[in-house]
């Protein structure tokens, strides 16, 4: 009888055991998922800086060191690989963007452009889209890292080498101004 | 938070329910045809077959509300699909939440009609639809349209419309049979040729041809007002502001016009009750009332503010 109960016991907890891993490897699977988005729209942000650039060059020639900033910034954002160089590239571009736009507007035939606005706009709604997935992939970390800190789901995680991941992290300077203005 | 639960348990939770209420209505809806078979055509009859039988018609019928009910309450509500480029703020509005909630963009419909409401359906997230009337798109801000979008999506990420298609589709069923029951009744009356064992089964079937759509629609409002207040929740923590939502609710009752293309079988889905003006009022409105009032939901999301 005893002999029963302790198998049952021991079944339990190999169940819970298998069901556990299962579920932590699930919250890891979604956090890279989440992340590779974030991916997408990070490069999708680079990809309209070119074509930006052509178009505000095109009535600010002089500009060059505004100009040499963006550029700058989208190959570092490019090129980065970690979260953190990402996140701080990213930054440094919508700093340099803004840069970029301020001086936009002492060209106001450049404003006037419906080329101009169109790139503006297309670019405020991609900058959303960062925030969004960025939100989205925050959501699956905080999951992730929720499981792998409480008991006793922390055992399991310990065991089989899982690490807690980064959160995104807007600078105040995003906080404060996503969007940009016209 | 003491105990961490995410939305992907809410999923498995909402999905195991539908199985769970499919089950309990099926086999509720064997009783009620059983009885009621039993009475209509005497002892003699096989009632388990016909009872049998009758489940596999609700069985289609389910089935198909699965794999089409998106399509035809967008077919009975005369909704119009709009992209990227007939809408593109909704279009992207909608997108933008799409992507902070993690689901696939889903197809976008307005109905034109000047009354303020919104809904979505669709069996899963790839395949879901929402749904706008003009009148909201016009009355209500970015904000506040963003509270009401973020709602909807959270219907479709917790799988509520699966489980409320399902739902109104087996309480439909109930209803409809209860009906021809009690039509049948007013002819029989005039043969009176049933034995004494018929007869105990007569009240029987009389009491359970009255009760059962009751009790069926209970459960469907019990179900579905729930669901109201979790998806305000779920689709704030999606926006992070809950003032949206609040006004949103607040504009679209302030709006006493009902949604023509609305009605009772659909009326679940929208994110407030569309019948409005034609519902009795009193304790009886809010007993068989389809959603929370507005100002519970109103109570639970200022409760929400400062801690999203």
């Amino acid at each position: 009888m005893i002999m029963y109960i302790v198998l049952g016991i021991i079944v339990l907890v190999v169940l819970w055991l298998l069901a556990t891993y299962n579920g932590l490897v699930t919250l890891r699977n979604r956090v890279r998922e989440a992340w590779s988005e974030i991916d997408v729209q990070l490069k999708r942000r680079s990809s309209l800086i070119p074509n930006l650039v052509e178009t505000v060059k095109g009535y600010a020639k002089h500009e060059k060191s505004v100009f040499e900033n963006v550029t700058k910034a989208r190959s570092a954002l490019l090129g980065a690989s970690s979260l953190s160089d990402k996140a701080k590239a990213n930054d440094q571009l919508t700093g340099a963007l803004k840069s970029l736009f301020a001086v936009a507007e002492a060209y106001p035939d450049l404003k006037a452009s419906e080329n101009f606005k169109q790139l503006q706009e297309e670019l405020s709604d991609t900058e959303t889209k960062v925030a969004a997935s960025r939100q989205f992939y925050n959501t699956n970390v905080l999951d992730l890292n929720n499981s792998l800190e409480t008991f006793p789901s922390s055992i399991v995680g310990n065991t089989f080498g899982f690490t807690k991941e980064e959160f995104f992290k807007a600078t105040n300077e995003e906080k404060a101004d996503i969007s940009v203005k016209f | 938070m003491a105990t961490v639960k995410t939305a992907w348990d809410q999923v498995s939770s909402n999905i195991f329910k539908t199985w769970l209420i499919m089950f309990l209505f099926s086999v509720f809806a064997f009783g009620v045809i059983y009885v009621i078979s039993r009475a209509w055509l005497g002892p003699n009859i096989d009632a388990l077959s016909i009872a049998g039988v009758s489940l596999v018609v609700a069985g289609v019928m389910n089935f198909v509300s699965y794999w089409w009910s998106d399509k035809i309450v967008l077919g009975i509500s005369g909704a119009k699909p709009i992209d990227e480029k007939s809408n593109k703020d909704l279009y992207r509005l909608v997108e933008n939440l799409c992507i902070a909630a993690g689901l696939p963009t889903p197809k976008i419909y307005v109905i034109e009609d000047t009354a303020t409401n919104a809904f979505a359906t669709g069996r899963d997230p790839k395949h879901a639809a929402i749904c706008f009337t003009s009148g909201i798109l016009d009355k209500l801000n970015k904000t506040e349209l963003e509270g009401v979008t973020a709602h909807e999506l959270s219907h479709v990420g917790n799988r509520d419309t699966l489980l409320m298609s399902v739902v109104s589709v087996l309480v439909g069923v109930i209803a409809l049979l209860s009906d021809w029951y009690l039509r049948s009744m007013w002819y029989r009356g005039r043969n009176n040729e049933e034995n004494k064992n018929g007869a105990i089964f007569m009240v029987i079937a009389l009491v359970a041809a009255i009760l059962s759509p009751l009790v069926a629609t209970l459960i469907q409002l019990a179900v579905s007002r729930r669901r109201e207040l979790l998806a305000d929740a779920s689709g704030v923590l999606l926006t992070r502001y809950p003032q949206g939502l609040e006004n949103a609710l607040l504009k679209i009752s302030a709006d006493k016009e009902p949604l023509e293309a609305a009605n009772r079988g659909t009326a679940h889905l929208y994110i407030i009750n569309p019948l409005k003006g034609k519902d009795i009022m009193g304790f009886m409105a809010n007993l068989f009332n389809t959603h929370p009032t507005i100002e519970v939901r109103i109570k639970a999301l200022k409760e929400m503010e400062g801690k999203v």
